[in-house]
Order: C-alpha cells, then sequence, then structure tokens
C-alpha cells in the first residue's frame, strides 16, 4: 500500500508551517493603543506547552498531508483549532505581566493564519463527508456552543478581545441585537415587497425590464452614497407627515439604514424570484393548467415549489450582504457592530475594531450555513443519496 | 356529447385550426390523425379552453363550453398531455391525486382510486407510488400521465398522444385497458395519435386532418372504402387498405353456418386475426365459438377475402 499525497493538504500545510514559524503568534502591548511586541509561538507559550502545540500541529499537517478518511481529517481540524482556542487564551495569561492592568494580549498573524489554514481543512473534509442538511446545523450548533462555552468560562479573559468586551459587554448586546434586527428586519421587509414584485413582473413580462433596470441601478449607489440621498426625504417625512418621528423615522439613524438596506435587498430577491419561475418546466404548467387548477393553486403548488432553491439561494445573497452591510449603518448613527468597527478606528484600537468585525463575520457564516441547509431541504425534488 | 361549431384558431395571421365542425358521440372513442403541425393539438386544447378559439362555439351536452370558468371545465375534463407533464415534485400517488384533491374528494377515497389507477396500468403500487418522476422509465412516466387523467373519472377525456413512448406488448395492454375503462365509465374520448394501426384499434370515428382542416371524419370502414380525397388514402396506406377492413370487423359478421376441423376461433375475434389464424395453420375454414363456448359455425378463407375487397 503506498502513501498518496493529498494536493490540497500540501497547501494547507505550507499555510499551516508558515503561520507557526514564520510569523508571530501573540502580540504582547503595553496598553490598549501602542505598538507591541510580537511573540512567537515557543515564546508565547512557556515551557512544555509550546512544544506539545507545535507537536500536534505538525502531526495534523501529517494528517492534511496523506490521504485518510475524510472524517480523521475533521477530527484533526477539530482537534487543532481548539488547541489554538485553549493556546491564545493561555498564551494571554502567561505574557501579561502580572499585576498589569495596562498590557494588552492580541493574536497575532500567525494565529491567524493557522485559524485559517485548520478551518480549510475542517471545510473540505465536511465537503468531502457531504453531510446532509441537518447534520450540517448539527455542527454549526456545535460550534456555536463552543463559542458560548469559551465567552461563559475565563478562558479568553486575559485576550485583549475580552478586556474590550467586558468594558461594554452591555452595548454590546444591545448593538448586536440592533444589527440582527437592521439585517433581518430589512430582508423581511425585502421579501415582503420582493416576492409579490416578482411574480407580478413575471407574469407581466412588459414590466419586466423596467423593474430589473430601476432595481439595479439602485444597487450599483454606494451604500454611504445612499444613506446621503436618503436623509432629506426622511427628514421631510419626519417633519412633515404626523406620527413618523414618532415611529423613530428621521433623517439619521436606523431609519434610512434600514430603508438602505431594503432598497438593497430588493434585485437578488426580485431577480431570483424571476428566474426562478422562468425555470419552471413548461410542461408542468401546461398540465396544472389542464388539469384545471386556478393561477392562483398553479402559483402556490406548482411553481413557487418547484422555483423555492432558486428564490432562497436570493435570500441567502441578500442575508449575507446585509449582516456585512450593516456594519455602515453606525456611520449615520444606525448602531450595530459597524459601532466598534469605528470606535476602534477612532481610536486606534484595533482590538475594539475585532469586537466588531469577528462577530459580524461569524454571524455571516451562520446565516450561509443555514440557508444552504434549507434551500438543499427545500429542493422540491429530493435527490436520493446515491451510493457511490 | 361534444358539438365543435366552426371553430377557428388563428395565431396573428397564421390560421392553425380552420373551421372545423364535427360532433363527437357521447360515449365513443374519436381519433384525431394528421401529419405533424396539422393542428391536432390546438384543436384538443380548445376542446378544454386551455387555448381559447379565435371563433366558433363548443358545447359540452348542449351547454356552451364557455359558459363555466375555465378551470371548472378542465376539472371536469380528463386531460393527458403531449409528453407527460408530470409534477417533478411530487411522487407518483400525489401526481394521480391531483385533480381529485382539487375537487375535495374525502383522503379514503383518493388513496383507493390512487391504487386501483396504479395496478390497472401495471404499477405495483407499493413499488412506484412514493416514486418521483425522474425515477421512472419513459413509458411509466406516460402511463402515470393517463393515470392522472382519469382520476376524477371525468366524462370526457382528452389524450394528446398517451401512447407514444410505450413498447408494442405494453402499448397493447394500455390500449385494451383503455377500452375497458372506457367502457365501464363510459367516458366519452377524444385522442391524438400518429398511430394509424391504434388509430383503426380503438376508433369508432376517425377525424383526418391536414393543415388545420378535417378532411375527413367518419368511421373507420368507411375512411378505407370510400376516402374523401388521395390524402386521407395515402394516410390510410394502399397496401393495407384490404388489412384494415379486416381489422375493423369481427368474426361474428363474417359466420357462416356449417362445419370445420381444427382448434375453433372465438367469434370476438377480428377478421384480421382469423385471417392469420388460417394462414398460419393452413387451412381454409376453421369453426367459430361464441364467448360463452358454443359453436355457432365457421368461417373460411374465402368469405375473409369477400371482406377484404375493395367495394363495388
Ligand atoms: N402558441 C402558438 N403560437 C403560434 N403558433 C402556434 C402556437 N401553438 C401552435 N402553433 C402552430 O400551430 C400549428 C399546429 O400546432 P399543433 O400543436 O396543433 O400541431 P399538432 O398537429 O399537434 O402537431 P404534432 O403532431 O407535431 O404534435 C403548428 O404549425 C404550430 O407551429
Ligand atoms: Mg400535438
Amino acid at each position: 500500500m503506498s502513501i498518496r499525497i493529498d494536493k490540497l493538504g500540501v497547501v494547507i500545510g505550507l499555510i499551516a508551517l508558515y503561520g507557526m514559524f514564520a510569523a508571530s503568534f501573540a502580540v504582547l502591548k503595553p496598553n490598549r493603543i501602542l505598538q507591541g511586541q510580537a511573540k512567537s509561538m515557543l515564546e508565547s507559550l512557556p515551557g512544555a506547552s509550546g512544544w506539545g502545540l507545535l507537536l500536534l500541529l505538525l502531526f495534523i499537517i501529517l494528517i492534511a498531508l496523506i490521504r485518510v478518511p475524510a472524517w480523521s481529517r475533521l477530527v484533526g481540524a477539530v482537534a487543532a483549532l481548539a488547541a489554538l482556542v485553549f493556546a491564545i487564551g493561555f498564551a494571554a495569561g502567561a505574557l501579561t505581566p502580572p499585576g498589569n492592568s495596562y498590557a494588552r494580549v492580541s493574536p497575532a498573524a500567525g494565529f491567524w493564519v493557522l485559524v485559517f489554514a485548520f478551518a480549510l481543512l475542517a471545510a473540505d473534509a465536511i465537503t468531502r463527508l457531504q453531510p446532509p442538511p441537518w447534520m450540517r446545523l448539527l455542527f454549526l450548533g456545535v460550534f456555536a456552543l463552543l463559542v458560548w462555552g469559551i465567552f461563559a468560562s475565563d478562558l479568553w479573559a486575559g485576550l485583549s478581545i475580552m478586556k474590550e468586551y467586558a468594558g461594554r459587554s452591555e452595548v454590546f448586546w444591545s448593538e448586536a441585537g440592533k444589527h440582527v434586527t437592521l439585517a433581518i428586519g430589512s430582508l423581511l421587509s425585502a421579501c415582503l415587497v420582493g416576492l409579490p414584485l416578482g411574480i407580478f413582473c413575471h407574469r407581466v413580462p412588459s414590466i419586466r425590464a423596467t423593474v430589473l433596470n430601476t432595481l439595479n441601478l439602485i444597487q450599483t449607489i454606494p451604500s454611504i452614497a445612499l444613506f446621503g440621498i436618503l436623509i432629506g426625504p426622511l427628514a421631510w417625512i419626519a417633519t412633515n407627515i404626523p406620527g413618523a418621528a414618532a415611529m423613530g423615522i428621521r433623517g439619521i439613524g436606523t431609519a434610512p439604514a434600514f430603508v438602505a438596506l431594503f432598497l438593497y435587498s430588493l434585485l437578488p430577491i426580485v431577480a431570483n424570484t424571476v428566474v426562478g419561475l422562468a425555470g419552471v418546466p413548461r410542461e408542468a404548467n401546461d398540465a396544472a393548467r389542464g388539469i384545471g387548477m386556478t393561477d392562483r393553486q398553479r402559483l402556490i403548488q406548482v411553481e413557487l415549489p418547484l422555483a423555492m432553491p432558486v428564490i432562497l439561494t436570493g435570500i441567502r445573497i441578500v442575508l449575507v450582504q446585509n449582516i456585512g452591510l450593516a456594519t455602515i449603518a453606525a456611520l449615520i448613527g444606525g448602531g450595530g457592530f459597524g459601532v466598534f468597527v469605528f470606535q476602534g478606528i477612532g481610536q486606534t484600537a484595533m482590538d475594539l475594531v475585532l469586537l466588531g468585525a469577528v462577530p459580524t463575520v461569524a454571524l455571516a457564516f451562520a446565516s450561509a450555513v443555514i440557508l444552504d441547509a434549507l434551500i438543499q431541504m427545500s429542493s422540491a425534488v429530493p435527490q436520493r443519496a446515491t451510493s457511490a | 356529447m361534444i358539438e365543435i361549431d366552426a371553430i377557428t384558431k388563428r395565431y396573428d395571421d397564421i390560421t392553425v385550426v380552420d373551421t372545423v365542425s364535427m360532433i363527437v358521440e357521447p360515449r365513443t372513442v374519436t381519433v384525431i390523425v394528421g401529419t405533424s403541425g396539422s393542428g391536432k393539438t390546438t384543436l384538443l386544447r380548445m376542446i378544454n379552453r386551455l387555448v381559447e378559439p379565435s371563433s366558433g362555439a363548443i358545447r359540452l351536452d348542449g351547454e356552451d363550453s364557455r359558459s363555466i370558468p375555465g378551470h371548472e371545465l378542465r376539472r371536469r375534463i380528463g386531460y393527458a398531455i403531449q409528453g407527460h407533464g408530470l409534477f417533478p415534485h411530487r411522487t407518483v400517488a400525489q401526481n394521480i391525486a391531483t385533480v381529485p384533491n382539487l375537487l375535495e374528494w374525502p383522503k379514503a377515497r383518493v388513496d383507493a382510486k390512487v391504487e386501483e389507477l396504479l395496478s390497472l396500468f401495471q404499477l405495483d403500487p407499493k413499488v412506484f407510488a412514493n416514486r418521483y418522476p425522474h425515477e421512472l422509465s419513459g413509458g411509466q412516466q406516460q402511463r402515470v400521465g393517463v393515470a392522472r387523467a382519469l382520476a376524477a373519472e371525468p366524462k370526457v377525456l382528452l389524450m394528446d398522444e398517451p401512447f407514444g413512448a410505450l413498447d408494442p406488448i405494453i402499448r397493447a395492454k394500455a390500449q385494451e385497458d383503455l377500452l375497458a375503462i372506457q367502457k365501464h365509465f363510459e367516458t366519452t374520448i377524444v385522442l391524438v395519435t400518429h398511430d394509424m394501426d391504434e388509430a383503426f384499434h380503438l376508433a369508432d370515428k376517425i377525424a383526418v386532418m391536414d393543415k388545420g382542416r378535417v378532411l375527413q371524419y367518419g368511421p373507420p370502414p368507411e375512411l378505407v372504402r370510400h376516402p374523401a380525397n388521395p390524402f386521407v388514402q395515402t394516410l390510410i396506406g394502399d397496401m393495407q387498405r384490404p388489412f384494415r377492413l379486416l381489422a375493423v370487423s369481427t368474426v361474428a359478421g363474417a359466420t357462416e353456418p356449417g362445419e370445420a376441423g381444427g382448434e375453433p376461433i372465438s367469434e370476438d375475434l377480428s377478421l384480421q386475426e382469423a385471417l392469420a389464424e388460417l394462414m398460419w395453420s393452413g387451412r381454409r375454414a376453421a369453426p367459430v365459438i361464441s364467448q360463452t363456448g358454443e359453436m355457432v359455425g365457421r368461417i373460411t378463407l374465402d368469405a375473409l377475402l369477400k371482406h377484404a375487397a375493395r367495394p363495388k
């Protein structure tokens, strides 16, 4: 039996080796703003722990290099990621001089490179395992539980990002709430408007081009510019329409952010609805009519179920896009994780920026996984598992 | 009864169906034949108003088809679409149950009907009920399409090349089943086909179409004996004429008193089958028995040849 080399494994191995030996693992800063000293993995982790991590990672790289069953690659990747999570928390405690409450320890480039390499390994293994949708959701659930575990324990208490969090945990959760409300609320209202509009465009071909071109145009306006454009009309509404101001409509703040995200969401939803409906086989439509379905029954029983995967793909695009874009809402006082990002930039406190950016990325990632699973489950024609 | 009264369909300037008038008697099978593009499907789809006529009228049992909403009309008329038109996202059982469900039949009745139809079309319910259309062969899909059209026991059934994808054995079986179903439910069937053997086998009346017009409409023997024009004659096939005549009559009509030796022939066989049997067994005559098994006389080669000859 000859040992066969895995091509992606070689790439992952090279990235990981770079992260281990050529880049620094952690940064020790005298306070939250000043430049810090880079520390290598062995410098960050005292005594045997550094060597332990080094050897463990080398062993897992070896697993990645040779062709072994996908599940063992997955176990290896998860073990590596867990080890890194522990190690960075441990390094924080070890590097911080005792009694010094100003010094800050943050993950450095090497840490992120390693996380990236092993996340890639995990993603590749999961792709090869082809888990059914519910199992992917289960993986996500376990992952979320682990993250919650890190928060609940003191594992990362010494890390700079957690110190930033500790100082504003209440604000963090209220901004998180605003972020999610903004992203999902604008998505839901876009669905409420976009789905009927898409169906209408499908039924009345003459208006299709006009509607899609208009939405396309909106899509090309840069977000900052769109906020600016909206300030005028919304301020006018707030002052001139009774009750509008009481509902929270103002020229700046949540209202323009919400409206902008809503407008950006329309194009993918309308376009995917139109494409999905157009893709319904002509014979199926014909048979539905021939059998005596009303237009409404045909829409609900035949067209929408067959178009659903394409429509959900549009919704997935919108959700991920909205979670990212909602960060910008902070610029005009709309709240959300962007608040930390822009505060952090203002104070040149990179860890504060991370406090905004990391949850945004995690949220976008989680919603992509959830919607992908939904899309697969909603596929109207079930793909029976074909044994390979 | 379906009365088609000077019906015309034009797309822009092209006349696809041109002032067609015909009466389909209740409880009969009418077969429409003709070249590709002659307007057969369009004519069929005007009966259930999937295509709205440009002019003319269609009456079902005396009632103008435009007097009720199109979708209600179509629920009463079974339609087996050209191809099969099964819903890809629904199982075989769900596909067949579509119209009964639209008509809100109780579930037990729907389930019983689905099972009955699947068995009738040689599709084991245990195996096929929960499959999806893409998991069936072309012929199986087509049978499910016909079963779906029959599900609500419609009084009128429109079928557009329903047996095109079937192999000869299953096709013959499906034709027998269709005739049995038609007798049992007293259905009025209008069926489009390209297969002249199928047309002669199933039809009480045949309508020959060309370029949107019905050239001839009458019982099969009439088409053979008196083709309205050379097109009809060509379609029937010059060489096939005597055999077509034999195919549309039964042994009962040509039986004469007398005796003969050898295996008896059943009186409900077609004359064509009787001829084949005589030729194959090398006999000039054979005894004829009734369906109940009594001797009723004999059939001779001479009588058969007389039946196959051109009318004087
Ligand atoms: N919606 C339409 N618009 C324009 N022309 C049409 C339309 N539907 C059918 N036609 C034309 O009408 C003619 C008759 O079509 P039809 O489908 O009735 O033919 P057919 O006799 O059923 O043919 P086949 O045996 O190939 O199924 C064809 O020339 C076709 O191109
Ligand atoms: Mg046709």
